[in-house]
C-alpha cells in the first residue's frame, strides 16, 4: 500500500506541476499575444485611468481632463479647442490621437519612461506613473491673432522664430473642436462622420499637412539661386529678359500683371513680382539651380518632425528647360506647405540659417521636473549672409515699395513677398493668396518672427495683389503679436500697469 | 519529520527519541501568515485609496483571534500534529479574503461579499475546532460510513429541487442562505470510500479473472459498487451540470481504489469508464459541449464578434500579470464579471500577484497535500491511510480541476479554489479536511507505543459488510 500511496502522491504532484508549468505559458511564454488581443481592453482602460498629461500654451493649459463613468475613466477636454486643434490634434478613446496628442502620447499618458526620474524606485513600488505636461513653443498671442485673421475663412498660417526654429503659431482654418472625439459614445462616431464628410475639411492640418502652389512666394527661393550661384551679381542691373517671355521649347508665351517687367532689374522684378524676369533666371540657372536651392531651404525633406510629420514640400527633380521656368514662378508641380514658406522667410531673415522648428518647448513630470526639453538647432545653411542680405534688401522693398504695404509694421523692418497661386482645371479655380514675411525691431539685426499665410479662397481678383490684400493683413497681425510679446524677444516691454 | 528539535519543549526526560511538538513551531508561523495577510490587505488599500484601510487592524485581529483559538485546539487536543497544516491553512484563507476585499472595490462586480466570506471562515474554524476537540480518533469515523454515504447521498440529490442558478443545479437556498452541499458530500465520500475499500481491500485485489496474461478483470460483486459509484458521478452531471463535482468524485474513486488494491487494472477500467462518461457528455450535453470548445479556441467568441469569453478575460487577466504582477488593488480581473470572486478568484491573483504569487500559492497547496499525504503514509491503519490520501487527493484535483480550468489546460467547470474562493460551502468543508487532517497526522506522530494502531487494527463492523450502495 505504501508503494500505490506514493504513486498517488506522485500523480498529485504532477496535476500541480502541470497546473505550474501552465502557469508559466499563460504569463510568460503567450503572455503577449493575450495582451495584445485587440479584444482585450486593458490597454485602453489603463491608458485612460487617470488625468491625461496636459498640453500648455504660453504656460497655461489649453487641455484637460474630465471623469466619466465608463469604463475608460477620464476623457479629454480642450478649453479652446478649434483655436489649439492644428497644434494639439485629438486624443479620442474610439479614434486614437493625432498631431501632440499622437507624438507625445506616451509622456502625455504616463507610460514613457523618461518621465521617471527614480525608476527603480518605481519598479521596487509598481506605482503607476502619472502623466507629463508638453510645453509648447507657441505664442498665444500670435495664435489669436492668425485665427482672428483668417476668421473661418479656408486658410493656414504658420509662425516661427527664425533665429532658434520655434513654432510661434500653427493656425489652419476652419478648424473643428477636437473635444468631440474625446469619448467612445455615439455621439463621437456620429461628430466624426460629420467633420470627415465636411468640405472644408475641418480636420486637415492645412499648416503642416497640406501643400498648396507656392506661386510668387517662391521667387524668393529662385533670386536666392540666382544671387548664390552668381548668375546675379547686381540686383540692381537689368536682367535683359523679355515680356512677354516664351518657355523654352515650347509655344507659351508668359506674362505679367504689372507693366515695367521688360529687362528690369531683379529688385523691381521682385518688387513687382515679374514672372518673365523669374521664369528666365529659373531657366538660366537649369533645373539642378533652382531644386538644389529648394532643399536648402528645406524641400523635398520627408524626414521632418515638430514632432508631428510635416508633408514634403515638392520640388520636381527631373524637369524639362519650360518646367524649371515655370516651377521657378511656384507653378507646374512645385507645392509647399504653410511651414515650408515661413521657414524660407525665415532662413532669409536669420541670415541665411534654416533652424530646425519644433513645437515642444519641454515636458514635465508630474512633479514639474523637467524630463526633456527642445534645443535650437540649424537644420541648412540655407544662403550664404551676403546672399542673405540682399534677399532681405528684396523682401523689404515688398513691404516699403511693392505689393506688399499691407504688411508695413511702423517701429520695424518687415520684409515680405505675396503670391497667388492658381490651381484648378486650366487656373479656373478661386487661386490662393500667399504671403510670406518676416519682421525684425530696427534695433536687432535678425528677424524674431517669420510667417506664412495661405487664403484659399480669397476674394479678389487673380492678380498678385489679392496675396497682399487678404493674407498680408493677417502676416501684420501675427508679427505685431509676436513683436509685443514679452517673450521670446524680449526686446519690447508688453503694455504695463502704469 | 522524526528528527528531535532543540526547540522541543522537554517536560520530562525522554526514554526514547524523543518526537517533538512543534507547536512553537506553529504558533510563529502562523503569526507570520497573519502578518502577510493583513499586509496585503494595507496594500489593497494603499494602491486604491492611497491610505491604509481602516479595517485593517480588525481584520488581522479577527483573522488572528480565529487562528489563534484553532492553534489552541490544536495544542491542547492534538499536540502532535503536523505544525504546517493549520498555518498553511490560515494564510490561504487570509490571502482569499484580501482577494474577496479587493474585489469587492469594484462595483461591477455585485454587493460586497468579504464580510459574508469573514463569517463563513469562522464558521468554518469553529468546525474545525469541534473536529479536533471531538474527533478523539479518526477511525471512529469508519464506524459511520454508511451514514456518510447516505448523506452524500442527499446532499447531491437536494439542489434538485431548487431552482438552476446559472445553468447548475447544484445550489441549496432557504432563508437568505445559499449552500453548495456538493462541497460536503465531497469529505462523506472520502470517509465512506477510505471505509469500504480498506475493508474490501482482499477481495478487491486479489480476486477476478484474468485476461490477456496480465490484466485481470475484477469479479462482477466487487465491480458492482464501482460502476455505481460511475453512475453516481454521470447522474450529478447529467441532473446539476455540474461537470467539476463529477471529475471530482470520480477521480478521487479512481485514485483511492488504487491505493488500496494496488490493481492498475482498475485505473484501466476508471479511465475506459471516465472517457466513455466525458466522450458522451461531450456529444450528447450542450453544455459540456460548449465548455470542450472554449478549451480547443478560447478566443472563438471573439472570432466570432460577440466579444471575449470569461475564459479570454481570464486569460488575459493572468498575461497581464506576467512575472511580478499589478501589485494588488491594480489589474483588471473585474473584466472577468459573473464568477470573479469565486471559480475565477485565481486570475485576480495571478493577475495582481503575477507568476510569482502564483507559484507561491501553488507551492502552498502542493505543501499542504504533501503533508496529508505524509500523515497517511506514517500511519499503520489502512483506513487512517486511505482516508488521508483521499483527503490530500480532493484538494490537489481541486486545485487541478479549478486552476487548469481558469488557465485553459482543461476544459473548465466550476469548482472553488480551496480557501481562496468565494463560498461559505467551499471553505467550511476545507477547514474540516484540514482538521481531520491534524487529526490524522497528531495520530501518525504521537510517540507513545501503547496508542499507535498496529498492523491488524479491528476494522469496524459496519464497513465490514462489503455491500455495494444501491
Amino acid at each position: 500500500m505504501n508503494r500505490c500511496m506514493r504513486h498517488a502522491a506522485v500523480f498529485c504532484a504532477l496535476l500541480l506541476a502541470a497546473v505550474l508549468v501552465n502557469t508559466a505559458r499563460v504569463q510568460v511564454v503567450q503572455a503577449g499575444k493575450f495582451t495584445g488581443n485587440p479584444a482585450n481592453r486593458r490597454i485602453a482602460i489603463e491608458r485612460y485611468h487617470q488625468p491625461r498629461g496636459n498640453i500648455l500654451v504660453g504656460g497655461q493649459r489649453v487641455t484637460g481632463s474630465r471623469a466619466t463613468l465608463g469604463q475608460l475613466r477620464y476623457e479629454r477636454t480642450y478649453l479652446e479647442g478649434p483655436l489649439y486643434a492644428p497644434v494639439t490634434g485629438f486624443a479620442s478613446q474610439t479614434y486614437g490621437a493625432t498631431l501632440l496628442e499622437g507624438t507625445e502620447d506616451a509622456l502625455l499618458s504616463g507610460t514613457s519612461a523618461t518621465l521617471d526620474t527614480t525608476p527603480l524606485w518605481h519598479e521596487l513600488t509598481r506605482a503607476r506613473q502619472r502623466g507629463g505636461d508638453v510645453d509648447t513653443t507657441i505664442d498665444p498671442a500670435a495664435q489669436r491673432a492668425a485665427y482672428a485673421g483668417l476668421a473661418g475663412r479656408r486658410g493656414a498660417v504658420a509662425a516661427l522664430d527664425p533665429a532658434t526654429g520655434r513654432i510661434l503659431a500653427l493656425v489652419s482654418s476652419p478648424s473643428y473642436d477636437p473635444s468631440l472625439l474625446s469619448g467612445s459614445g455615439p455621439g463621437v462616431t456620429a461628430a466624426w462622420t460629420r467633420l470627415n464628410a465636411d468640405r472644408d475639411q475641418p480636420m486637415l492640418d492645412r499648416a503642416i499637412r497640406q501643400t498648396y502652389p507656392p506661386g510668387s512666394t517662391f521667387k524668393v527661393v529662385t533670386a536666392a539661386a540666382a544671387l548664390q550661384q552668381g548668375l546675379v551679381r547686381d540686383v540692381m542691373a537689368p536682367t535683359n529678359s523679355p515680356d512677354p517671355y516664351r518657355l523654352e521649347g515650347t509655344l507659351v508665351d508668359l506674362t505679367n500683371e504689372s507693366d515695367g517687367c521688360r529687362d528690369a532689374s531683379v529688385y523691381d522684378a521682385f518688387r513687382i513680382s515679374c514672372n518673365t524676369v523669374f521664369a528666365k533666371l529659373g531657366t538660366d540657372l537649369g533645373p539642378h539651380g533652382v531644386v538644389d536651392q529648394a532643399q536648402a531651404f528645406g524641400f523635398n525633406d520627408t524626414r521632418l518632425r515638430i514632432p508631428a510629420s510635416v508633408a514634403k514640400s515638392t520640388v520636381d527633380t527631373g524637369m524639362g528647360p519650360d518646367q524649371v521656368g515655370l516651377s521657378s514662378i511656384g507653378q507646374f508641380d512645385t507645392t509647399a506647405t504653410p511651414l515650408q514658406m515661413a521657414m524660407v522667410a525665415a532662413a532669409v531673415g536669420n541670415g541665411g540659417k534654416l533652424m530646425r522648428p519644433y513645437l515642444v518647448d519641454r515636458v514635465t513630470n508630474h512633479n514639474g521636473i523637467t524630463v526633456s526639453s527642445g534645443h535650437p538647432s540649424l537644420l541648412h545653411q540655407a544662403v550664404s549672409a551676403r546672399t542673405a542680405r540682399q534677399l532681405q534688401t528684396l523682401m523689404e522693398a515688398v513691404v516699403t515699395d511693392g505689393t506688399g504695404g499691407n504688411a508695413a509694421i511702423p517701429g520695424a523692418v518687415v520684409g515680405g513677398k505675396t503670391g497667388t497661386a492658381q490651381h484648378g482645371l486650366a487656373n479656373t479655380g478661386t487661386p490662393y493668396a500667399w504671403f510670406i514675411s518676416y519682421a525684425r525691431p530696427e534695433n536687432v539685426d535678425h528677424a524674431t518672427v517669420a510667417v506664412a499665410v495661405v487664403v484659399e479662397d480669397a476674394e479678389a481678383q487673380r492678380a498678385d495683389i489679392s496675396g497682399g490684400g487678404n493674407a498680408a493683413p493677417i502676416a501684420k497681425a501675427v508679427m505685431q503679436a509676436v513683436l509685443s510679446s514679452p517673450v521670446p524677444t524680449g526686446e519690447f516691454s508688453s503694455p504695463s500697469g502704469n | 519529520m522524526s528528527a528531535p528539535s532543540a526547540t522541543a519543549p522537554t517536560a520530562p526526560p525522554p526514554p526514547a527519541p524523543q518526537r517533538s511538538r512543534r507547536r512553537g513551531v506553529e504558533l510563529s508561523l502562523i503569526v507570520a501568515a497573519v502578518l502577510v495577510s493583513m499586509y496585503g490587505y494595507a496594500e489593497v488599500g494603499l494602491a486604491r485609496n492611497g491610505a491604509v484601510p481602516p479595517g485593517t487592524l480588525g481584520y488581522g485581529a479577527g483573522l488572528a483571534g480565529l487562528a489563534l483559538l484553532a492553534h489552541l485546539a490544536v495544542r491542547t487536543c492534538a499536540a502532535y500534529a503536523d505544525p504546517l497544516l493549520l498555518p498553511i491553512a490560515v494564510l490561504l484563507n487570509g490571502i482569499g479574503l484580501v482577494l474577496i476585499y479587493r474585489l469587492d472595490l469594484e462595483p461591477s462586480l455585485g454587493p460586497r461579499a468579504a464580510p459574508a466570506q469573514l463569517i463563513w471562515s469562522a464558521t468554518g474554524v469553529g468546525l474545525f475546532i469541534v473536529v479536533v476537540l471531538a474527533l478523539r480518533d479518526h477511525r471512529l469515523l469508519a464506524r459511520y460510513a454508511y451514514i456518510c454515504v447516505t448523506l452524500a447521498l442527499v446532499l447531491l440529490v437536494a439542489p434538485i429541487a431548487f431552482p438552476a442558478v446559472n445553468g447548475a443545479k447544484i445550489w441549496v437556498r432557504f432563508a437568505g442562505f445559499s449552500l453548495q452541499p456538493g462541497e460536503f458530500a465531497k469529505v462523506l465520500l472520502a470517509v465512506f470510500f477510505a471505509a469500504y475499500l480498506s475493508a474490501n481491500r482482499a477481495a478487491l485485489a486479489y480476486t477476478g479473472r484474468k485476461v490477456l496474461r496480465r490484466i485481470q478483470l475484477p469479479t462482477g460483486r466487487v465491480l458492482g459498487p464501482v460502476l455505481a459509484i460511475w453512475l453516481m458521478s454521470v447522474g450529478v452531471l447529467a441532473v446539476e451540470r455540474d461537470l467539476g463535482a463529477s471529475l471530482l468524485f470520480f477521480c478521487l474513486f479512481v485514485v483511492m481504489l488504487y491505493v488500496a488494491t494496488g490493481r492498475t487494472g482498475w485505473i484501466a477500467v476508471g479511465l475506459l469508464l471516465a472517457s466513455l462518461g466525458a466522450y458522451a457528455a461531450g456529444r450528447l450535453e450542450p453544455h459540456v459541449h460548449s465548455r470542450v470548445l472554449d478549451w480547443l479556441h478560447p478566443f472563438r467568441t471573439i472570432d466570432a464578434g460577440l466579444g471575449p469569453s470569461q475564459l479570454a478575460q481570464s486569460l488575459f487577466a493572468f498575461a497581464d500579470g506576467g512575472v511580478l504582477g499589478t501589485g494588488l488593488g491594480q489589474g483588471y480581473s473585474y473584466l472577468i464579471g459573473f464568477a470573479a470572486k469565486s471559480d475565477f478568484v485565481l486570475a485576480t491573483a495571478g493577475e495582481e500577484l503575477g507568476l510569482v504569487g502564483l507559484s507561491a500559492l501553488l507551492l502552498l497547496y502542493a505543501l499542504l497535500v504533501n503533508r496529508g499525504f505524509k500523515a497517511g503514509l506514517s500511519l499503520r491503519d489502512p483506513f487512517g491511510r486511505l482516508l488521508a490520501a483521499g483527503l490530500a487527493s480532493i484538494l490537489a484535483l481541486q486545485v487541478f480541476v479549478i486552476a487548469g480550468g481558469v488557465m485553459d489546460l482543461i476544459p473548465l467547470t466550476g469548482m472553488a479554489m480551496p480557501f481562496l474562493a468565494q463560498g461559505g460551502s467551499s471553505v467550511v468543508t476545507n477547514w474540516i479536511i484540514v482538521a481531520v487532517l491534524i487529526r490524522i497526522s497528531d495520530r501518525a506522530r504521537r510517540p507513545d507505543p501503547a496508542d499507535g494502531p498496529g498492523p491488524d487494527v479491528p476494522v469496524p463492523p459496519a464497513a465490514r459488510t462489503g455491500e455495494a450502495p444501491r
